[in-house]
């Protein structure tokens, strides 16, 4: 089952690099500079388009936004105050956490079962992994605008096939109680592929000869991936965790296209919420207060993941 | 050497983004944001009529640049303001005007006037398009693509209903009488044809106004720091939009996409449809079935707001450039550039007189539908439109949908969003 087929190449696994556990023990000071003046061309870009934004955003948030001839003064923490009173960012919040476990187990879950069946010797298997694929490629614009045409009430694709087995009719994007779950689906559907790749090129890297041992062995398929497969998958799963969970946080195109945050706030993501405040509203200091709780958000969510995760993870 | 060349090269650019007006023997170049909105090969004809334009004024070059959607273009200007390098013109929104305001961004017109030929061309435009286009008795903007809401209905399906094709709804009665007509439903109480849809996705606060004027009340006063959202005949006419489609059943329940509701017009899932005007090419070229065009019903009274985009002039460009900026709005809104414009794009003509060209009264008279838009603005009354105007109109449109779903009475709902713009405005009441 394991085997890598053709004998092409197998992409290179992208995460983990032993390297990271290495130290400068005794390293030579002249050596030191050397390796910093190395790093300074990208250390500066990072520090310029990163870090310096992030600071200036989190120092911005203290400060009123300036309107015309009224300047910005320093108010402390009324930024926070009025998002803890603003009813939008909570339920922009809630969905955001919504989204985040409607998508993430069950693409990373899609991905894997993917990336399992067409890294078997299957009839046509480039085809399928292509397809697989496809939703990735395509951007997220294009795609919502599909999606919205299947969720049309009436005449979409989802209604046409529902009615054929009479199911009465629904408004998929237009009701409260179904609107989210439209939103989660487009995206499962877009970033399953995407991962699977990761997987595929995991799987790959995984040595013939365990399937051959654990065939001797008598495993069955499901023991084998439960016992070999997936531990050895566990460094992939976790850098596409990080990722899974960055992108919930950080996807917001098909919400402008489909719903534009409707029906009253029912698909309104954090992200989506913050362009709001920030280019509609143009209220610049509270859209910085927002951006800095969703960096904060972020950066506990992926330093937990490496804390928690990285202890049951097994790099080779 | 190459890093003096780079340095010299960066400087040079940046001197140019500065100084561009002193640049090209004096030449003055004004730069004009716009948006698209509408079907139709918008940007060719925008370049062609800046081109034109220059061939006629000799030291005036006038850069178009297309910058997306409404929404897009004014965070583009302004950030562009912010930056300290805005265009000296663009084409934005006409209920943005108070935004413009408060950020300091625009300079009124009355400023850059001269004399009274100037003044007597402020007053050639329609009043229902100047409503948004002036506060505190100074003009902001000059209309240029600008709309209002009017309904369509299919001759067809009216026919099959035994309805007068050529009689659209004139009351609120009669629309839920002939929508009720429309509307067919099997056995199982399945829909296969609507009779109305009015779109609620986006900006349902726009379509809710036609309901509201009808009603015979206003959503905000003239300066723009007062919402009356609560008010009975406010709430009222939600009720009415609600009941389409919870008590009468003629209109689909949930919210209805505004993109999407004029091909459910021409799949005939729906006999009647609220949309703008700026629809018309789409609708003329589409429906495979022979349509109308009507204002929309009255209630106490006719009404719909108007909508669509205003000339405005930035604050922080060069006299020569808003002279030059000034000159170039005064041409391209002549009235037989205004009529032109309104045939090409299905918007409407924003003067009266460019109704009497000969080129606008040929377009009408093998086309009488484009002329009921102009026939519905004696009726009409500005967009909801505030300073914070964003917030405000989204804390009504949450309202509103709120109301539409169900999840609130409409009571409720405008109790809320008008506690909500109570809250925001309140800096701004003087």
């Amino acid at each position: 089952m394991a085997d890598d087929g053709s004998g092409r190449v197998a992409p290179a696994t992208l995460i983990h690099d032993s390297s990271k556990e290495r130290r400068w023990s005794g390293a030579a000071p002249a050596a030191a500079i050397h390796g910093w003046l190395l790093l300074l061309p990208a250390l500066a870009l990072l520090a310029l388009f990163t870090h310096f934004p992030a600071v200036a955003t989190l120092i911005d948030s203290f400060y009123s936004t300036p309107r015309g001839a009224r300047g910005s003064v320093f108010i402390g923490l009324d930024n926070y105050q009025t998002m803890v009173e603003d009813p939008v960012f909570w339920t922009s919040l809630v969905n955001s956490i919504w989204f985040a476990l409607g998508t993430i187990p069950i693409s990373i879950a899609l991905a894997i079962l993917m990336a399992a069946w067409v890294n078997d010797r299957i009839a046509g298997r480039t085809l399928v992994r292509m397809a697989y694929f496809t939703p990735t490629i395509l951007p997220m614009i294009a795609v919502a605008n599909i999606w919205l045409f299947f969720y049309t009430p009436q005449y979409g694709l989802l209604e046409q096939v529902l009615g054929a087995f009479g199911a009465p009719s629904h408004n998929w994007l237009g009701s409260r109680s179904t609107a989210l779950l439209c939103v989660i689906v487009v995206a499962i559907w877009k970033e399953a592929g995407f991962f699977m790749i990761f997987y595929l090129a995991a799987l790959q890297q995984i040595p013939p000869h365990l399937a051959e041992a654990a065939a001797l062995e008598g495993a069955s398929r499901w023991t084998f991936f439960r016992r070999v497969q997936f531990p050895l998958l566990m460094p992939t799963t976790l850098f596409v965790l990080v990722n899974a969970v960055i992108g919930a946080f950080r996807t917001v195109d098909h919400v402008i296209v489909m719903t534009r945050g409707g029906p009253d706030n029912a698909t309104s993501l954090l992200l989506y919420h913050l362009y709001q405040v920030g280019f509609s509203f143009w209220d610049t200091g509270y859209a910085a207060a927002i951006t800095a709780v969703l960096l904060a958000i972020l950066a506990a969510l992926a330093f937990g993941q490496y804390f928690f995760l990285e202890r049951r993870v097994h790099y080779r | 050497m190459r890093r003096r060349a780079f340095i010299g090269g960066s400087a040079a650019l940046a001197g140019g983004l500065a100084a561009a007006p002193a640049a090209a023997q004096g030449a003055v170049e004004v730069s004009f944001f716009y948006p698209v909105a509408v079907g139709g090969p918008i940007t060719r004809i925008i370049d062609g009529l800046a081109a034109d334009f220059e061939k006629e004024n000799a030291g005036i070059k006038v850069k178009p640049i297309y910058a997306g959607t409404y929404q897009e273009t004014i965070v583009k200007a302004l950030t562009a303001h912010k930056s300290g390098t805005p265009p000296v013109t663009s084409v934005l929104l006409s209920s943005d005007m108070f935004t413009l305001i408060d950020e300091d961004a625009i300079v009124p017109f009355d400023e850059l006037m001269k004399g009274p030929d100037d003044a007597a061309w402020i007053k050639s435009f329609y009043p229902a398009f100047m409503f948004n286009s002036q506060t505190g008795g100074r003009t902001w903007g000059i209309p240029f693509q600008r709309s209002t809401i009017v309904l369509y209905w299919n001759k067809e399906l009216f026919k099959e209903a035994g309805l007068d094709p050529e009689k659209p709804p004139a009351t609120w009665d009669e629309q839920v009488a002939m929508a009720a007509k429309l509307t067919k439903r099997d056995a199982g109480g399945n829909v296969s044809q609507w009779g109305i849809q009015v779109p609620s996705s986006g900006f349902p606060y726009w379509l809710f106004q036609g309901f509201t004027t009808q009603n015979g009340v206003d959503l905000m006063n003239q300066a723009g720091d007062a919402t009356y959202f609560d008010a009975p005949e406010v709430v009222q006419a939600l009720q009415y939009w609600v009941d389409l489609s919870r008590k009468h059943k003629v209109q689909p329940p949930g919210i209805i996409e505004w993109g999407t509701t004029p091909k459910d017009f021409f799949e005939r899932k729906t006999a009647m449809m609220w949309t703008t005007t700026g629809n018309l090419t789409n609708v003329r070229s589409n429906a495979k079935f022979p349509f109308g065009v009507a204002m929309l019903p009255a209630g106490k009274r006719r009404g719909s707001p108007t909508g669509g985009g205003n000339f405005y002039v930035f604050k922080k460009s060069a006299p020569e450039q808003r002279e030059a900026a000034l000159k170039f709005i005064k041409w391209i809104t002549t009235p037989e550039r205004a009529a032109q414009w309104g045939i090409d794009t299905g918007y409407v003509a924003v003067r009266p007189d460019a109704w009497e060209t000969p080129a606008m009264k040929k377009y009408v008279e093998g086309f009488p539908a484009a002329a009921v838009a102009r026939d519905q603005l004696p009726h009409a009354v500005a967009e909801l439109s505030t300073h914070e105007n964003q917030r405000v109109t989204k804390a009504l449109n949450d309202g509103l949908q709120a109301a539409l779903t169900g999840t609130k009475s409409p009571e409720q709902a405008m109790k809320d969003a008008q506690a909500e713009a109570v809250r925001i405005l309140r800096p701004y009441k003087k």
